[in-house]
């Protein structure tokens, strides 16, 4: 194995580089991409956002995993769980993903990252912390050679007509251009939570399914961007597991009632749509006040960083009301992203492959969320399987990646199709999109006439944004994630219009209930244009 | 958002301009860091367990600026208070083998 090595860099000069295989993205799943690939010889480079070891929704966090040990019961685990999955997950990709996973959580483990011990002195892998944990895969990325580049964000593919050629953007920090030529890339960049400020959220701005799409791959899954998740207000901490333990009240102090007239308490189950009905109607408050000591003191060691805000406000939640709301997830807690084509996690173009949020999880976990754990173990095994893939690509691959002959692929917040305008400005167009993405009244509760009605407020500022926006330099950064966030959004909504039912978290109150005829995919694909296909489950390409 | 780069505890190694995700801060030679980019801030709080000196302070207000004074926060002993309940010391990792988390989900079952 050999790093990477540098063509040409001089402070104020682009940096170009040459890899087998450029990951984009520094959370858990371009991690693993990058180790996957390294591990085969590959001369990796990872280009992150941010930072390797603080970038993306774990980070910030404490997750679970879908940890399933090899044995007999492995088989009614999945489909326990497939039960859940509104009948669009794919058992199979589930079984090979709850395998992978357990294998790489065990080499963690073999790597050194300190996992606690059960009553019985069991190691318990079935749950990572954050920060610890990407700290950890940052510095096993750094000893396996691979090129680590922080603080540069990736704002376009580049393609040599037939297959993908690597990728550009900028170093945000040192205001330079960099590209790095590569036989294969793995798009690790995350999904798109719509510029809510949620734990992770900054960098999370769908870049990677506009790349994607711009390069001619499909994406699966757009309409289930109808999760959200409860947070004390105006914080950024979308966890919802201590809510299990709470109670719901108005602003008077009248405790909160559901249909039945029953005390609504246990915010995560069946209850949360209570909660998103008084929450349009009006403030609401939570106390988790069905927490008993032992488990006060599990939640405030386990999970500190659900307990920050409320220490820094002065406010003990056990016995003290506060202020909570709904925080939207977009895709990072959905399931929509860019379709999976074959078992290595290819997108259908050549030399593009795909891991983690920015991959569709529908094979997962279907229409539902897949909260923490889901999504976690996921990254794991979509994370090695596009590494292992992508370094195969690169391997195969003949034709060397000449820079003459590879063409950028980024169209709209980079090179405006009329003239550009300088009174748009990104900050602005992005509060209009979310003004159609975010509230509850629009996304939680879907209706046909309300979706055609925002889907035509995004076809104007999708024409603004591909007509006219335009930047330089490391504002180029912002105007792309405008694009991309914007973009996230008209999919989203035109897969929501197709979807003419309701499944999982896309509820239509003009289509109640599931219409067996839609117990398939709705694929989207084009970036001006939009074409909506559908894809029975797939039952192809899956090799274990 | 991050509120507080502490000139009187800062050391001025600059491990936050290059941890932040979101980029907020800007290097200063001979000086504290800058808040540069306050309303880029995630909340994340990553920051402040990075720091080996405690000296960052991240308010719990996610949307917008929320003043506090930093004897008010020297006062209340929040500097560095995520840190020691995660278990980081002084920006180094530490804690994970002692997360009862395992407890919690068994009784959220």
């Amino acid at each position: 194995m050999s790093s990477s090595y540098q063509v040409k860099s001089t402070i104020n000069d682009p940096l170009h580089l040459q890899a087998d295989v450029l990951v984009l993205g520094g959370g858990p799943s371009g991690a693993w991409a990058a180790l996957a690939a390294a591990e085969d010889g590959a001369r990796v480079v990872l280009a992150d956002k941010g930072y390797l070891g603080t970038s993306g929704a774990t980070a910030p966090s404490n997750t679970g995993t879908w940890c399933v040990p090899p044995g007999e019961n492995r088989g009614q685990a999945v489909e326990r769980r497939w039960q859940r999955t509104g009948g669009l997950a794919d058992q199979r990709w589930m079984l090979r993903c709850v395998d992978q996973a357990y294998e790489n959580l065990v080499k963690l483990s073999e790597w050194g990252y300190l996992f606690p011990h059960e009553d019985d002195g069991q190691l318990y892998i079935a749950n990572l912390r954050g920060p610890d944990y990407m700290r950890f895969m940052r510095r096993r990325v750094l000893k396996a050679g691979i090129t680590v580049l922080d603080h540069h964000p990736a704002l376009e593919l580049l393609s040599n007509g037939d297959a993908i050629t690597g990728a550009s953007g900028v170093d945000r920090q040192r205001n330079r251009d960099w590209s790095v030529e590569a036989k294969a890339v793995v798009l690790a960049t995350g999904g798109c939570a719509f510029h809510e400020r949620i734990l992770g959220a900054t960098g999370l701005t769908g870049d990677g399914y506009l790349m994607a799409a711009e390069a001619g791959a499909h994406l699966s899954g757009m309409e289930f961007t109808g999760k959200y998740t409860l947070a004390p207000y105006e914080t950024s901490l979308n966890k919802g597991l201590p809510y299990r333990w709470a109670t719901f009240y108005r602003e008077d102090g009248s405790p909160l009632l559901d249909a039945n007239g029953e005390q609504v308490s246990n915010g995560i189950g069946e209850r949360e749509k209570d909660i998103a009905k008084a929450l349009i109607a009006g403030p609401v408050f939570a106390r988790l006040d069905h927490a008993e000591p032992a488990l006060q003191d599990w939640l405030r060691r386990g999970q500190p960083n659900c307990f920050v805000p409320h220490d820094r406000a002065g406010i003990d939640p056990f016995k003290d009301l506060f202020r909570i709301t709904l925080r939207a997830e977009g895709t990072v807690r959905g399931t929509g992203g860019i379709m999976l084509a074959t078992a290595d996690c290819g997108t259908g173009v050549p030399g593009l492959y795909v891991a983690g949020d920015a991959a569709s999880r529908e094979n997962m976990t279907g229409a539902v969320s897949g909260g923490g754990a889901v999504n976690s173990s996921w990254a794991i095994a979509s994370g090695w399987w596009s590494g292992k893939g992508a370094s195969t690509h690169a391997r195969k691959s003949a034709r060397k990646a000449f820079r003459s002959m590879s063409k950028p692929l980024g169209e709209a917040g980079l090179r405006p199709a009329g003239n550009a305008r300088a009174d748009l400005h990104p900050a602005e167009i992005m509060e209009a999109v979310r003004a159609e993405v975010i509230p509850l009244e629009k996304n939680y509760f879907r209706d046909g006439t309300t979706l055609h009605t925002s889907s035509e407020r995004l076809e104007s500022l999708w024409n603004d944004v591909r007509q006219h926006l335009h930047a330089e330099g490391v504002e180029r950064v912002r105007s792309r994630e405008t694009a991309s966030i914007t973009a996230s959004a008209r999919w989203s909504l035109a897969s929501a219009l197709a979807r003419n039912e309701s499944r999982g978290m896309h509820r239509r109150a003009d289509r109640p209930g599931n219409d067996p005829a839609f117990a398939r995919r709705i694929l989207v694909s084009g970036v001006d244009a939009i074409s909506i296909g559908e894809a029975q489950i797939s039952r192809e390409g899956i090799a274990s | 958002m991050i509120e507080i780069v502490s000139a009187s505890r800062c050391i001025e190694c600059d491990i936050c301009v290059k941890v932040c995700p979101a980029n907020v801060f800007d290097a200063v030679p001979d000086s504290a860091p800058i808040i540069a980019r306050q309303d880029d801030c995630q909340t994340c709080y990553l920051c402040e367990i990075y720091c080996p000196v405690d000296a960052l302070y991240v308010a719990h207000r996610a949307e917008g600026h929320f003043p506090i004074t930093e004897a008010e926060v020297e006062e209340r002993n929040l500097f560095g208070s995520y840190a020691r309940a995660l278990g980081w010391k002084r920006g180094k990792a530490g804690g994970t083998e002692h997360d009862p988390t395992h407890r919690i989900r068994v009784a959220a079952v």
